[in-house]
């Protein structure tokens, strides 16, 4: 069965940390559409603020760029979150999923981002290449109270 | 923003607003500057006003257990909100501190 798109938005902003509290906060508020639960919204938020730091951190780590976040609301109750950025890229996408590696120990990151993201979601995709950026999709399921 | 409360060498640093990337680093900064100062025998991190916490959290609460251990001290963490004890717990941190995490 097709899944048809309800709804949708696409933020793009600089990739300031400032940012990351504006995203999460247009993530919740978008996805409570939706009527999540207070659970729910507290996951979404704090995926986003992961997926958007690794992208002001690590994707943009020597300059300013741009940041992209894709919201949908799937007809089946799904929520897409996309986190697009065209920085550095990821060498080695399996390393960087690891619990606890982190390339940036002396900026206290604790390199557990993708493992909040995996845990807090139903889904989770990782695109990248090295040079061109880094993408990551991730989709949670709200169908409970879905009208 | 932080408070801070002195009871002898126990010290409560009361944290409010969103803990992430963007705002532990002021954190970060004026917490070291506490453990240099006062060296405490404990030092208390009261997260009742902390709304939001992801993973930069983590990095630093435990970027301050080991400065405040460096001084012979020790951390504990109180007031841990349902949203914030998650991802505590996904972390492994609550195993690492004095008196575990509660929430």
């Amino acid at each position: 069965m097709k899944r048809e798109i309800l709804n949708e938005t696409v933020i793009r902003f600089p990739s300031l940390s400032a940012n990351e509290g504006f995203a999460r906060s247009a993530a919740a508020s978008f996805a409570s559409q939706s009527d999540p639960t207070v659970q729910e919204i507290s996951e979404i938020k704090t995926a986003v603020s992961e997926a958007v730091t690794n992208a002001i951190v690590h994707g943009y780590r020597d300059a300013v760029g741009t940041v992209e976040l894709i919201l949908r609301r799937y007809s089946e109750g799904t929520l897409y979150i996309a986190v697009k950025d065209k920085g550095r890229g990821i060498d080695d996408i399996v390393q960087a999923m690891t619990p606890l590696f982190t390339t940036a120990a002396d900026e206290e990151r604790s390199g557990l981002g993708f493992s909040v993201m995996e845990s807090f979601m139903d889904k989770l995709r990782v695109r990248s290449a090295a040079g061109r950026g880094t993408t990551v999709i991730m989709e949670k399921k709200l169908n409970r109270r879905v009208k | 923003m932080i408070k801070l409360y002195n009871d002898g060498r126990r010290i409560t640093a009361a944290l409010s607003g969103d803990i992430d990337h963007h705002a532990a680093r002021r954190m970060r900064a004026e917490l070291d500057d506490v453990i240099a100062r006062s060296r405490p025998e404990m030092l208390i991190l009261d997260l009742e006003n902390v709304g939001f916490m992801d993973s930069s959290g983590i990095g630093l609460i435990l970027g301050r257990l080991k400065a405040v251990r460096q001084c012979g001290g020790d951390l504990m963490l109180k007031n841990v909100q349902p949203n914030i004890a998650a991802v505590i717990r996904l972390s492994g941190l609550s195993t690492l501190l004095a008196e575990g995490v509660k929430a």
